[in-house]
């Protein structure tokens, strides 16, 4: 459940619309279920009475759609972003990727957004309904009845390994600014690289063979904003929809990583749209992992303006040989 | 089908004001090379794109190696150090999913090191065809 109520955001963007603050407003529109809610933006307070939703379902990162929604709209545009969206906002912001004065960003609190996969997988298929309550959730199901999940079960991946709660960019705050915290989100990487090489090849390759193509990881991941992606040029011999084999599934994933290396803020909207479930943050974490390993610490999105590892060099850097040997554990 | 004495395929990027000119030196002082090493010349090592190299293991390559200047002697003062970064995590990334990290290699070979050029190649040949044929990053389409 969380802290923030739908009527107090609905509150604060009527607020904001009827004193001219703001022209439109980014926000979650209830889908056809409970748990399907999708982004849509609001013109009038009407529709937002009718439409906007807030509850747990809502882990949809608005940072990215503030790129095409900035050069359409006429005036601001008003955003609701969560703790770890701020991050994307400010690495998109250091590309300059849209134009800060025409966002109003209300940072909210987020106590960790529930995942349908998960939920599914406790309660069983056939949802039709789910209520989130103070203790709990109660998902109504069409084959087991009522079940009552605990949240702290069935949050996102991202979630359950939260790194931040500070909000590192906002106009204005509902609740407070939150602090950084300890994560334990690199525990995963680190299982994979004390395994054998056959043993981290048998597990790519188990869940890469997976993909299936749709691009989706792409579409949502707010570091890949770039008009013309290497995935879509008839040209590059790698924009077909279906991977072929398994070289091109390792291939699309490993450039997929590789193009956001040091500007990727660990989001982890990548899996949470991955609609076979592939643990694509794990890429992104080891490279995120190598670059505090190698370069010292580095948060992409902390600030606004800062270089991304890649595009920076000092003159007594790791050697690629040392780099692999230190990559797994041992000390170079 | 002669599957046991098959010889590896080596792609070596060299780039054109260091690497390349040592491998021209390697020859002029008639030293010996595998000639299972196939250079192709670019401009930088910085040049060489992370999709260069999966493309090579894609066409049949056992073997990449990247040849650039010495770090500090780049022609274009700092193309090698950012070749340094990005081939780290990249190779990394490579071992991380499984990959034999004795496939790939950098290393900084200037115009005058004729023999080091030869020494790294004979070494690099050594074990990638200790390692056999490339079958974790292979593309049947593209098998003859």
């Amino acid at each position: 459940m969380q802290k923030i109520s739908r009527e107090t955001l609905i509150e604060k963007a009527k607020e904001l619309l009827q004193n001219g603050t703001v022209s439109s407003v980014l926000g979650w529109k209830a889908g056809e279920f409970s748990y399907d809610v999708t982004p849509a933006t609001f013109n009038s307070v009407e529709e937002l009475e009718k439409d906007f939703v807030y509850n747990d379902f809502c882990g949809a990162n608005f940072s990215k759609y503030l790129v095409k929604a900035t050069i359409k709209a006429e005036g601001k545009i008003l955003v609701f972003l969560k703790p770890c969206d701020t991050y994307s906002f400010n690495q998109l912001l250091t590309e300059h990727r849209f134009n800060r004065e025409k966002v109003y960003v209300v940072g909210i609190p987020c106590e960790g957004m529930v995942d349908v996969e998960a939920i599914r997988k406790a309660a069983g298929e056939g949802i039709v309904s789910v209520e989130c309550t103070n203790d709990g959730l109660v998902v109504d199901t069409l084959y087991n009845g009522k079940v009552k999940l605990a949240e702290q079960d069935v949050l996102l991946e991202r979630c359950k390994v939260c790194k931040s709660k500070k909000h590192v960019a906002y106009d204005e705050l509902l609740g407070d600014e939150g602090e950084v915290i300890e994560s334990k989100r690199f525990d995963e990487v680190e299982r994979l690289e004390k395994m054998t090489p056959d043993e981290r090849f048998a597990f790519w390759q188990r869940e890469l063979s997976r993909c299936i193509r749709c691009n989706a990881c792409r579409d949502i991941c707010p570091a890949c904003t770039c008009e013309q992606c290497v995935f879509n040029n008839p040209k590059s011999g790698v924009e077909n929809k279906a991977a072929a084999n398994s070289f091109e599934e390792k291939m699309f994933h490993i450039i997929r990583a590789f193009h956001v290396v040091g500007r990727c803020t660990d989001c982890g909207e990548c899996s949470r749209v991955c609609p076979q479930n592939i643990p694509l943050h794990l890429l992104n974490r080891k490279f995120i992992k190598d670059i505090d390993n190698f370069y010292g610490e580095y948060q992409a999105g902390a600030e606004v303006g800062s270089r991304a590892p890649l595009v920076n060099y000092t003159t007594d850097d790791i050697e690629a040989s040392d780099a692999v040997r230190k990559g797994d554990g041992e000390n170079a | 089908m002669q599957i046991e004495n098959k010889k590896p395929l080596i792609v070596a990027f060299c780039c054109n004001w260091c690497s390349y000119a040592g491998a021209d030196l390697a020859g002029n002082n008639r030293l010996n090379y595998p000639a299972e090493v196939k250079i192709i010349r670019v401009p930088c090592s910085c040049r060489v794109n992370p999709m260069f190299i999966l493309r090579a293991f894609q066409r049949g390559a056992d073997g990449v190696i990247l040849c650039g200047c010495h770090p500090g002697d780049c022609h274009y003062t700092s193309g090698n150090y950012y070749t340094r970064r990005r081939m780290a995590l990249l190779f990394s990334m490579l071992d991380y999913l499984g990959i034999e990290r004795d496939r790939t290699r950098v290393e900084w070979v200037s115009a005058a090191e004729g023999a080091k050029f030869a020494a790294t190649m004979n070494d690099f040949v050594e074990k990638v065809t200790a390692l056999g044929e490339n079958k974790r990053l292979e593309d049947l389409r593209c098998k003859k």
